[in-house]
């Protein structure tokens, strides 16, 4: 039986100074607004990352310079 | 029975007693019982009459409180440092964030023993060892407030007042959390303030008006406050009713009462008006239909397409474009952001110019629909809820006045009359450059 692991990348907006560096690594999930900040195309500040995405995800993570994005792991 | 339990009413006179000082406070409602404290792990007893109770959050989300203090508890249970810097805290939120609310100085002009009374039954149930009561920067009740604290020499813990910056997000729970530890008024992404509030304690936030009821719920008990109003949402509730009614004002109603009866008791006598707003700023338009059959109590408001929130109820009146009232708005919420999320800080103020054009009738169909795709983009992308909240306000009313608003993309206008009706605070004109600037 394999174990599904879910992968979410979280935003937090107070963080975030649209540099706009994860809509270019990401953007199967990431747009960018007319003031260059992201926006989840899924909705929300919270989005799941599917398997074949993750290594971008994780890039995007860190180089984001304001530190606003993190990825998480639930079983 | 009587629906005044909060404000008693002097018959004399038919307005609230003012039960300022304590030996008058005490003569009306009695002594405040003892109330054992939280220990071990387990809340103060009262939580068992609290839940019992059905009491809900008055400052506009109207949570279940017993839940809210549960949730307390058990962070601070779970945590490993068992030291005085994690005991819980409470902090009384009589902020009167919303402009157009006046219950939080209602109560305390009249009652503010009573809130103070809450806030020791609070603490108590909780376990907080610090205590704290919000008032915004310049509010007129301070002095009297010191007065009332100092009266209360035998209270188990010792409140301190203090005097946020008088600005629209202060009053967020998170926000006030963050003043009280770190003297800056934003709102805190992420952390939720149960959990880590104010210096990573366990925080519970609770409204005046919850507080309030706390302390008549110690006296009387959960059977007795449940007594009368709505069987979802228990009580009596405070409301203020303004706008197109002879006596504007705060009320005390049983929740359930019909939106009808409440604005009869207000003076409002079949007045033409253009709809109604509920809830304030972050709240929702609806129109006179849809409100005048609802009771006043959460779902059946929410079922009417409003919301109660803080207890707000406006009248806007016929012959006043309501275009102008929501551009007015949109404007001061715009330059209330806290600066710290960009579609806040750049969506609010565009949409807020483009409701401008729209009330000066100076704005096109295409600007129209850019608004409404701005309004879509700044929901759910915020730390707080400030923008969600101000979009409710500008998405109901342009749906709500939908007649009006294509006279205005036409060019017109239907007002018989200039003139405003909603309050706008003085803001400070200086624009938010970085965030929490403004906010200390």
């Amino acid at each position: 039986m394999s174990k599904h692991v879910r992968r979410q990348l979280h935003l937090d907006p107070t963080l975030c100074d649209a540099h706009g560096f994860c809509a270019e690594l990401l953007p199967e999930l990431i747009d960018l607004d007319e003031w260059g900040y992201p926006v989840f195309i899924a909705g929300g500040l919270v989005t799941d990352v599917p398997e074949d995405l993750i290594g971008e995800a994780k890039r995007a993570v860190s180089t984001c310079p304001a530190g606003a994005l993190r990825l998480t792991k639930h079983e | 029975m009587s629906s005044h339990r909060l404000l008693p009413i002097d018959p004399q006179t038919g307005r609230a007693r003012d039960l300022r000082s304590l030996a008058s406070h005490a003569a009306v409602f009695g002594p405040l019982p003892m109330l054992p404290s939280a220990a071990n792990g387990q809340p103060g007893e009262l939580i068992d009459e609290i839940a019992a109770s059905g009491l809900r959050g008055r400052g506009g989300g109207w949570f279940p409180t017993a839940r809210k203090m549960q949730a307390v508890v058990e962070s601070a249970a779970g945590r490993r440092q068992r030291s005085a810097g994690s005991r819980p805290v409470v902090i009384a939120n009589a902020m009167e964030g919303e402009p157009a609310s006046g219950k939080d100085a209602v109560l305390l002009a009249h009652v503010p023993h009573l809130v103070l009374d809450g806030i020791q039954a609070a603490a108590a149930t909780v376990g907080a060892t610090d205590a704290y009561l919000a008032v915004h920067r310049g509010t007129p009740s301070i002095d009297a407030l010191d007065r009332a604290i100092a009266e209360r020499r035998s209270d188990p813990v010792r409140v301190e007042l203090i005097t946020p910056p008088a600005r629209y997000v202060a009053s967020e729970e998170s926000a006030l959390s963050h003043w009280a530890g770190d003297d800056t008024a934003t709102p805190v992404y992420g952390d939720r303030p149960f959990e880590r509030g104010m210096n990573g304690r366990p925080t519970l936030v609770q409204n005046a008006e919850t507080l309030a009821h706390l302390g008549l719920i110690a006296r009387h008990g959960g059977a007795w406050f449940a007594e009368v109003g709505d069987a979802e949402a228990p009580g009596t509730t405070l409301v203020t009713v303004g706008g197109r009614v002879r006596q504007p004002g705060v009320i005390e109603v049983a929740t359930g009462t019909p939106v009808s009866e409440l604005l009869a008791r207000c003076g409002y006598v079949d007045n033409p008006v253009e709809g109604f707003l509920t809830g304030g700023y972050g709240g929702a338009w609806v129109t006179s239909e849809a409100l005048w059959s609802a009771e006043w109590a959460p779902a059946q408001v929410r079922n009417a397409g409003g919301v109660i929130g803080a207890g707000i109820l406006w009248a806007l009146d016929a012959g006043i474009c309501p275009l102008h009232e929501i551009a007015r708005v949109a404007t001061y919420m715009a330059g209330e952001s806290a600066g710290q999320c960009g579609p806040c800080r750049f969506g609010l103020p565009s949409v807020a110019d483009d409701l401008t054009d729209l009330a000066h009738a100076t704005c096109t169909k295409e600007d129209l629909d850019r608004i409404n795709a701005r309004l879509a983009l700044v929901v759910n992308r915020g730390g707080c809820k400030h923008p969600d909240g101000t979009a409710r306000f500008i998405a109901t009313g342009l749906t709500v006045f939908s007649a009006e608003v294509a006279e205005h993309l036409r060019g017109g206008c239907s007002a018989s009359r200039s003139g405003t009706s909603l309050p706008i605070p003085e803001v400070r004109k200086s624009p938010v450059k970085r965030a929490g600037k403004d906010f200390r």
